[in-house]
């Protein structure tokens, strides 16, 4: 499996993000934003996390309308895997890929800690090599997770089975404790937790590992 | 030409920064803040001279870029 990491100026989780693909066995090459198309070959592109152009205007919006950003929106709306993390997150949001928005927390801080998750849905590329409902602790670091949408667009996530993680003990005020989502093709994954930081025994956790495993194997049988 | 963007939460958007800033000017003594909303006002010198197509072309920009209006809605005013 190919994947390609992007990053904007302000990207700090790049080459963690990197690492995980790596370390999972797939070839991952870097691009830089200014890029206006992606390298031949990609299956699945990785938005990492950071404060890209410095959270200016709304977390995401510019790195969203960078020059690599309409390659983004072109390769998922291909049916092209893309996993957003944290700033990568809001990148997706500002997008329009994923639904929904991410505001504020709602006590105002900045959070940096492990969290508990419980995997929603096992439903997706992304989820597969995780048990139903497991709980699983992955490191959230971010001011603006409080996940917000609609009524309407909730009943929909919930209906279609597009919840990917769920806090267990909602540490950001975020809609129906919604950690994680997924597009209507499950392709598209933006999560607020870190799974990169959580890929090999040295950084204190293992519980991401299986997420990239899970792709990769995916992406191999595909 | 200039144009002048408001961009405000939309009505029912829970804004936590508003809420801290009516809770701080409670402490400090004034009384009878119902609420408080945060939003941006977002200034442009613009090269066009026609006033129709300037206020266009600003809307525009709200909806691709200066406003999200998953959460936010925008006024334009042009001077």
């Amino acid at each position: 499996m190919k994947a390609a990491v992007i990053t904007f100026p302000g990207s700090n989780c790049d080459r963690d993000l990197f690492d995980a693909f790596a370390k999972a066995g797939d070839e991952v090459v870097k691009v830089w934003h200014k890029e206006t198309e992606l390298p031949a070959g990609i299956d699945v592109i990785g938005i990492p996390g950071g404060f890209s152009f410095g959270d200016y205007l709304r977390c995401g919006a510019i790195a969203s309308r960078s020059p690599i950003g309409q390659a983004v929106v072109d390769f998922a709306q291909r049916g092209g895997y893309v996993l957003g993390v944290c700033n990568g997150f809001q990148v997706l949001t500002e997008m329009g890929l994923l639904p929904g928005a991410l505001m504020r927390n709602a006590g105002l801080k900045f959070i940096s800690k492990p969290v508990a998750l419980t995997v929603t849905t096992t439903d997706s590329a992304f989820t597969s090599g995780y048990g139903p409902g497991q709980e699983i602790v992955i490191p959230i670091a971010h001011a603006e997770g409080n996940y917000q949408i609609d009524a309407e667009g909730l009943k929909q996530l919930r209906g279609e089975d597009r919840v990917a993680f769920r806090y267990v003990e909602n540490p950001n005020g975020a809609t129906d404790d919604i950690a994680g989502v997924l597009s209507a093709n499950r392709r598209v994954l933006g999560m607020m937790p870190h799974p990169e930081r959580v890929v090999e025994p040295a950084q204190g956790g293992t519980d991401g590992a299986a997420l990239f495993r899970a792709l990769s194997s995916v992406m191999a049988l595909a | 030409m200039k144009a002048r963007v408001h961009v405000m939460l939309k009505d029912g958007v829970l804004d936590p920064q508003g809420e801290a800033v009516r809770a701080a000017l409670g402490h400090m003594g004034f009384s009878g803040v119902e609420a408080v909303r945060q939003g941006k006002v977002i200034e442009l010198d613009l090269a066009a001279t026609d006033t129709a197509a300037a206020e266009a072309e600003v809307k525009a920009m709200c909806e691709k870029l200066l406003a999200n209006t998953v959460i936010e809605k925008y006024t334009v005013e042009i001077a």
